[in-house]
């Protein structure tokens, strides 16, 4: 279930009178503003919005690299936005999943070896992180390429490689920020095949921020921020928040 | 775990012309420094060579050197027979009373003068200092003026040549003979019969400056130095052999080790420059790998250690460059003053494994110290500003 009043409890990620200001120049900007937010494990929520909206803030936020003004953000009921830098990169790192737009893939580094280095932060040994660097590669049907590195892939597989490098610690969340942006249709669908995939059979939590209506469609819940504000959505009001509204 | 540091040597090869450049600056670093230490070495080794464990030199109470000693035939006598000297095979006490003056001879490799220290010692030196050796012509005999000289001398001087005549002191001199001390001081030196000499010099006959004892064994010093120190008719300070040579040497060694350690100083200040530089556009190039890596979890410390590997990485390839390049210097020979004889010394540079380690040490620390700053900044990135920056 996804609920935007703040009314919700006991859900996997509770989001409560969230707000966020950034400094430019001598110019405060409101980019969130008293949101609230609960959704259970095994939903995927799709973020859409006009950019400057708050989308890739508020995923950032969930994730754990960024601190809210005022507010909390409580995942699995650690309240992260309270934890220190230590202590918040080895939570991100039990907990999180990130996909980025532009796959931010090591460049002298194998694709093995960047699936590998969330698994560098676990007490497993290397013939086990050898198994569960396979297993991802293979999951994302990439187990072909282990040895190549990002410039000898294209950037549908830098992406998947990303994608193995995200689900290879078994996070409970995966944060996907734009991760049909920089590639083409063909690419972004089967990037989006296999997210749908890690919903459906393997119940992540999954976030996807995307301006692209069609990679929304994916999502059980569409949800739409605009000046800092989630909207919870009526098929006939502001948006309905089902994912064959999108783009209308 | 750490970031793996297979990270940070791959990327140190794709920024090569910047990583060029610093390990060259390090590596002229180490390489200034090596040879120092080096040169300072063999100036200490050659020095200290020449003094024996077993053996005990004996001075004019106060003196400080040679030069500024006298010890009288009568001394010598009781010298020799003073618990612990040891003795040949004939039953003699194996006790060298010398004389030491200095002579200016003309350089082969400049024509200018240089100041070559004449020693006169007992013709049963050889036994005193075994490790002295006749490698051409013969020993010098008792009771007249011939030379022995050692090997650094007729490749340095004009006129040492075997079988040449020399003047000086007022006599003619005869070089009979080439000694091989081992690379000591001895080796610079020209040696004859010590009552010879002192009477070319026309200097007291039974005054001599210094005597050496050879003793029975290393663990005999104590005694006889006791008892030298005690007998009323000696007023005499006595010193192990390599105990006296390493004091003699220090001086010199001291200042060429500190003009080392300043101008390393100076070209390492340089060379962290470098180091640093390198490691800063390391750092701003690769903002968003950095992000990345801070997003999956890896803590500002593990970033850290990384991107200081990273420095140490170039540094020691700089350092091996350095001590590879300071190599061809070990056994260049080279001569300077030693100023407790006032005597030209030859003596050739020494690259040990100590210098080596020194070297990969002092490009370490360049490392560490040029590494630092850039790392503790790439911790302190903060994440979403450099995820933006792709």
């Amino acid at each position: 279930m996804v609920r935007v009043d703040g009314k919700g409890s006991g859900a996997l990620v509770e989001i409560r009178s969230l707000d966020k200001k950034y400094r430019r120049g001598g110019e405060e900007i409101d980019v969130l503003r008293g949101l609230n937010l609960d959704v259970d494990a095994g939903e995927f929520i799709a973020f859409m919005g006009p950019s400057g909206s708050g989308k890739t803030t508020l995923l950032n936020l969930i994730g754990g690299l960024d601190t809210p003004t005022s507010g909390a953000v409580r995942i699995g009921g650690d309240e992260i936005s309270r934890l220190s830098g230590r202590k918040l990169a080895a939570w991100r790192s039990r907990h999180i999943g990130f996909i980025f737009q532009m796959y931010n893939l090591i460049p002298v580094l194998t694709a093995f070896q960047n699936v590998q280095l969330p698994l560098l932060l676990t007490n497993l040994s290397k013939a086990e992180r050898r198994k569960h660097v396979e297993a991802a590669l293979d999951l994302v049907g990439l187990s072909d390429r282990m040895r190549h590195y990002p410039r000898q892939l294209s950037g549908g597989q830098e992406q998947r490689v990303a994608i193995a490098r995200a689900i290879v610690a078994d996070p409970t969340i995966l944060l996907c920020d734009e991760p049909t942006g920089d590639l083409d249709r063909a690419a972004g669908d089967e990037i989006l095949d296999i997210i749908s995939r890690l919903s459906k059979e393997y119940k992540k939590t999954i976030f996807l921020v995307t301006h692209d209506p069609i990679a929304a469609k994916r999502a059980g819940t569409l949800l739409h921020l605009d000046k800092g504000t989630l909207l919870e959505c009526t098929a006939d009001g502001l948006f309905a928040c089902k994912p064959e509204d999108a783009g209308k | 775990m750490a970031i793996p540091l297979e990270y940070n040597v791959r990327s140190v090869f794709i920024r090569w012309p910047s990583t060029l450049v610093a390990v060259l600056g390090i590596a002229g670093t180490v390489a200034v420094f090596v040879v120092m230490l080096a040169m300072a070495q063999g100036f200490q080794a050659m020095l200290i060579g020449g003094g024996s464990r077993d053996n005990a030199i004996v001075l004019r109470g106060g003196a400080d050197s040679e030069m500024m000693s006298a010890i009288t035939l009568d001394q010598v006598r009781v010298i020799a027979d003073a618990p612990g000297v040891a003795r040949s095979a004939s039953g003699d006490p194996l006790v060298s009373a010398e004389v030491v003056v200095v002579g200016a001879f003309p350089l082969l490799a400049t024509g200018s003068d240089a100041n070559v220290q004449i020693r006169g010692l007992s013709p049963i030196v050889l036994e005193v200092r075994p490790n002295a050796r006749i490698v051409e012509g013969r020993f010098f005999q008792p009771g007249l003026t011939e030379l022995v000289v050692g090997r650094n001398v007729s490749g340095t001087y004009a006129g040492f040549k075997l079988g040449s005549t020399v003047e000086f002191g007022g006599g003619r001199w005869t070089v009979v003979g080439v000694f091989d001390a081992g690379g000591s001081s001895y080796d610079s030196e020209v040696w004859c019969d010590a009552v010879v000499l002192n009477q070319v010099f026309k200097r007291p006959e039974n005054i001599f400056q210094s005597a050496t004892a050879r003793l029975a064994s290393p663990e005999s010093f104590q005694a006889f130095k006791d008892a030298a120190t005690s007998d009323p008719r000696l007023t005499v300070d006595v010193f192990r052999e390599t105990a006296f040579y390493a004091e003699q040497s220090r001086m010199v060694s001291t200042i060429i080790r500190v003009l080392g350690f300043i101008v390393a100083i100076v070209m390492g200040v340089g060379a962290v420059f470098a180091a640093l530089n390198t490691m800063y556009s390391a750092v701003a190039s690769r903002s968003a790998e950095i992000a990345t890596l801070k997003a999956l979890g890896f803590s500002p410390a593990s970033v850290v250690a990384s991107f200081v590997a990273e420095s140490t990485v170039i540094a020691l390839a700089g350092g091996a460059v350095g001590v590879l390049a300071s190599l061809p210097f070990n056994g260049f020979t080279t001569g300077t003053m030693n100023w407790s004889s006032f005597s030209y010394l030859a003596f050739a540079f020494r690259v040990t494994p100590e210098i080596v380690a020194s070297g990969l040490v002092f490009s370490l620390l360049m490392g560490i110290v040029g590494g630092l700053p850039p790392a503790l900044r790439a911790a302190r990135l903060p994440i979403i500003v450099a995820l933006r920056e792709l």
